[in-house]
């Protein structure tokens, strides 16, 4: 592939300390994602999925292996230096969406700008408008967190992981809160962001998910087990648009 | 990090909070209302203590002939001649920490108005006296300095020598009383003052010009005493000192002399007044120190509460890019802008409140500008001192721990 490196991971290791025991998260995992690549990693629970997700992240460091997020080696950063890569380089997607309490969705949208103090306070709100437009909820845009839906709080936290035009998204169980149908019509949205080259990690347990991602890693164990390219991405908007509308 | 933004984002905070908020900066709005309203009122009732004091002639300073051996035997002071005319005529021109000077010459002796007599003391003075000795004149008017030029045989009256003389209640004023033969004329009575609190009769009293008491009637060139005043309370001192060398320098005594004079003040009025509203000031300070504790607590403890509750937030906000110390901010100027809030709107009816006394109980109210200021620095301290920890402890947590706590 052509495409940039975005994201390299070299043998990384990683080891707890849990009281006099030493837990190994992760043995030795090496991978690289390109730009413009949807990459689903699936694991069971206890796989390093979690683990893998707060490197991945930069909320976490290797024990030892080297993780490089856009050419820049993350392992030796501080606190401080990390902050500044998730702020400008990611967009994260929780499985509980953790938009702040009763802010509207903007000002939710707004909040990762403000710790950049480059961006204006005209240029935020503008870029939160253009985000919010991206996710459907440009008629939202005033609209409380408690005010709204599941899938439009979820689509309001994708609008928020966009806004500082990351060069990565990395969506934990994004799904995992929502009904099948909502759950549908956020992969719906991100298989658009993938059209329009976005560069997309999905971390979920769910193995349905890799029919309409273009890779799949497979974690078990600490390790890679499997990291197969798909060929045959499913649309996700037929099956969206196959089921029932109203489930009572 | 912007500051103006992190100000945004606290108070976005506050806002969602708006109760909570509320309820901590009561401790503030009552800590700063109470200190203010207890000073105003302290300082109030400090002022009006003082000013009644002073009615007392608490800036009064006594200048009497020093005391000398004759023979080994110890003369009264009455009988020293150290202090003359001169010296009063030195302080006058030279001094400069003296509002009014008075020399005083004393004889007694009977009065008589008719039929009626009366033992009295008779004053020899200058105008000033009666500002000196805080009287007042009731009808009539002060000698002037040109009757003390010309030593004219005129005098002012206590209340208790009117009433022995006068006993019919016809005004004093015009008629001419004997003492001792020398008539003289009154041209002016003294409001009553009634008894000090030695028990001597403030209104038995007959004032003349110095002059003529020394000429007149004790036929002597020196004086009995000086009084004088003043400026103010906190001058007497320099005041003292001052006239000491004064007077020194006009008797030419040398620098191992002693002195052939002596200076007294009111010392013990003026330091029971100080040790008074030291103990006053002590007080408050302490209830304000209390009150502000008590509502710095209060702050540190909300805040400490609002960190466990706020863990996810504090999470999220570290994943999308905040830094420890971003975090750290937010919080501190969370608790600072409650505290410096509380502080205004305690100002405010901590004014409101003392003027209340004022116009309700008619107490004597003085709000003073330094405990507006003090009480707003210690509030600004009071936020960014109890703020400081919870805020602290916020910035170091991990915001994986964060964002999965429940």
């Amino acid at each position: 592939m052509a495409n940039k490196e975005i994201i390299r991971l070299d043998n990384i290791r990683r080891y707890f300390k849990v009281g006099s025991e030493e837990v190994h998260a992760l043995r030795g995992v090496s991978f690289t994602i390109f730009e413009g690549e949807f990459v689903t990693i699936m694991g069971t629970s206890g796989s390093g999925k979690s683990t893998l997700l707060n490197l991945l992240g930069c909320l976490d460091t290797p024990t030892s292996g080297e993780y490089y997020l856009d050419g820049v080696a993350v392992r030796k950063m501080g606190r401080n230096e990390r902050a500044m890569m998730r702020n400008r380089k990611i967009g994260f997607v929780f499985q509980s969406y953790n938009l702040l309490p009763k802010t509207t969705a903007i000002e939710n949208v707004e909040l990762p700008l403000l710790y950049n103090s480059a961006v204006s306070s005209k240029e935020r709100s503008r870029r939160a408008m253009e985000a919010l437009e991206h996710v459907g909820l440009a008629d939202r845009v005033h609209h409380k967190s408690n005010q709204m839906s599941g899938g439009q709080q979820q689509r309001v936290a994708i609008a928020r992981a966009l806004v500082n035009d990351p060069v990565i998204i990395l969506a934990d169980e994004a799904t995992g809160n929502l009904d099948t149908r909502t759950s549908y019509s956020i992969i719906v949205l991100f298989q658009e962001l993938y059209k329009k080259g976005r560069t997309i990690i999905f971390v979920t347990h769910n193995p349905e998910l890799s029919k309409y991602s273009s890779r799949n890693i497979v974690l078990r164990d600490g390790k890679v087990i499997a990291n197969t390219q798909n060929d045959d991405i499913k649309s996700a908007e037929e099956v969206y648009k196959s089921l029932p509308k109203e489930e009572d | 990090m912007n500051i103006a933004n992190l100000f945004k984002i606290a108070l976005r905070a506050l806002a969602n909070n708006k109760m909570r908020c509320f309820l901590t900066m009561l401790g503030i709005i009552i800590g700063v209302g109470s200190v203010i309203t207890m000073l105003a009122i302290g300082q109030g009732s400090k002022q009006s203590i003082k000013e009644s004091i002073s009615e007392m002639g608490s800036n009064m300073i006594m200048i009497m002939p020093g005391t000398e051996e004759r023979g080994g035997v110890r003369q009264s002071s009455d009988n020293m001649q150290t202090l003359k005319p001169a010296d009063y005529k030195e302080l006058q021109d030279n001094s400069s920490y003296l509002k009014g000077i008075s020399p005083q010459v004393n004889s007694s002796g009977q009065f008589i108005n008719g039929a009626n007599n009366y033992p009295s003391q008779i004053y020899g003075v200058s105008p000033d006296y009666l500002d000196i000795r805080k009287l007042e004149v009731d009808e009539g008017s002060m000698f002037t300095d040109r009757d003390i030029q010309s030593a004219s045989k005129v005098c002012i009256v206590g209340k208790t020598v009117i009433d022995e003389l006068f006993p019919d209640g016809t005004s004093p004023v015009g008629k001419v009383i004997r003492f001792n033969k020398i008539p003289f004329t009154i041209i002016g009575t003294l409001k009553a003052k009634g008894y000090n609190s030695m028990g001597q009769d403030q209104d038995d009293v007959v004032l003349a010009p110095y002059t003529t008491v020394m000429k007149r009637i004790l036929a002597i060139d020196y004086i009995q005493g000086l009084f004088c005043s003043a400026i103010s309370e906190d001058q007497t001192q320099d005041a003292i000192d001052e006239i000491t060398e004064l007077i020194r320098k006009d008797h030419k005594l040398k620098t191992s002399d002693d002195n052939d004079f002596t200076v007294r003040s009111q010392e013990e009025l003026s330091s029971m007044m100080s040790s008074t509203s030291d103990m006053m000031t002590i007080l408050l300070a302490c209830i304000a120190g209390i009150s502000l504790l008590v509502g710095g607590i209060g702050i540190m403890n909300i805040m400490y509460v609002s960190v466990t509750e706020r863990t996810r937030e504090i999470g999220l906000r570290m994943s999308i890019g905040a830094r420890g110390k971003d975090i750290l901010a937010q919080f501190l100027i969370e608790s600072t802008i409650i505290s410096i809030t509380g502080g205004i709107i305690g100002v405010i009816l901590g004014c409101g409140a003392a003027f209340g006394v004022k116009a309700i109980l008619n107490w004597p109210i003085s709000i003073q500008f330094y405990s507006v200021v003090l009480s707003f620095v210690v509030c600004t301290f009071t936020g960014v001192f109890f703020g400081w920890y919870p805020a602290k402890k916020a910035s170091n947590l991990d915001p994986i721990e964060a964002l999965r706590y429940e």
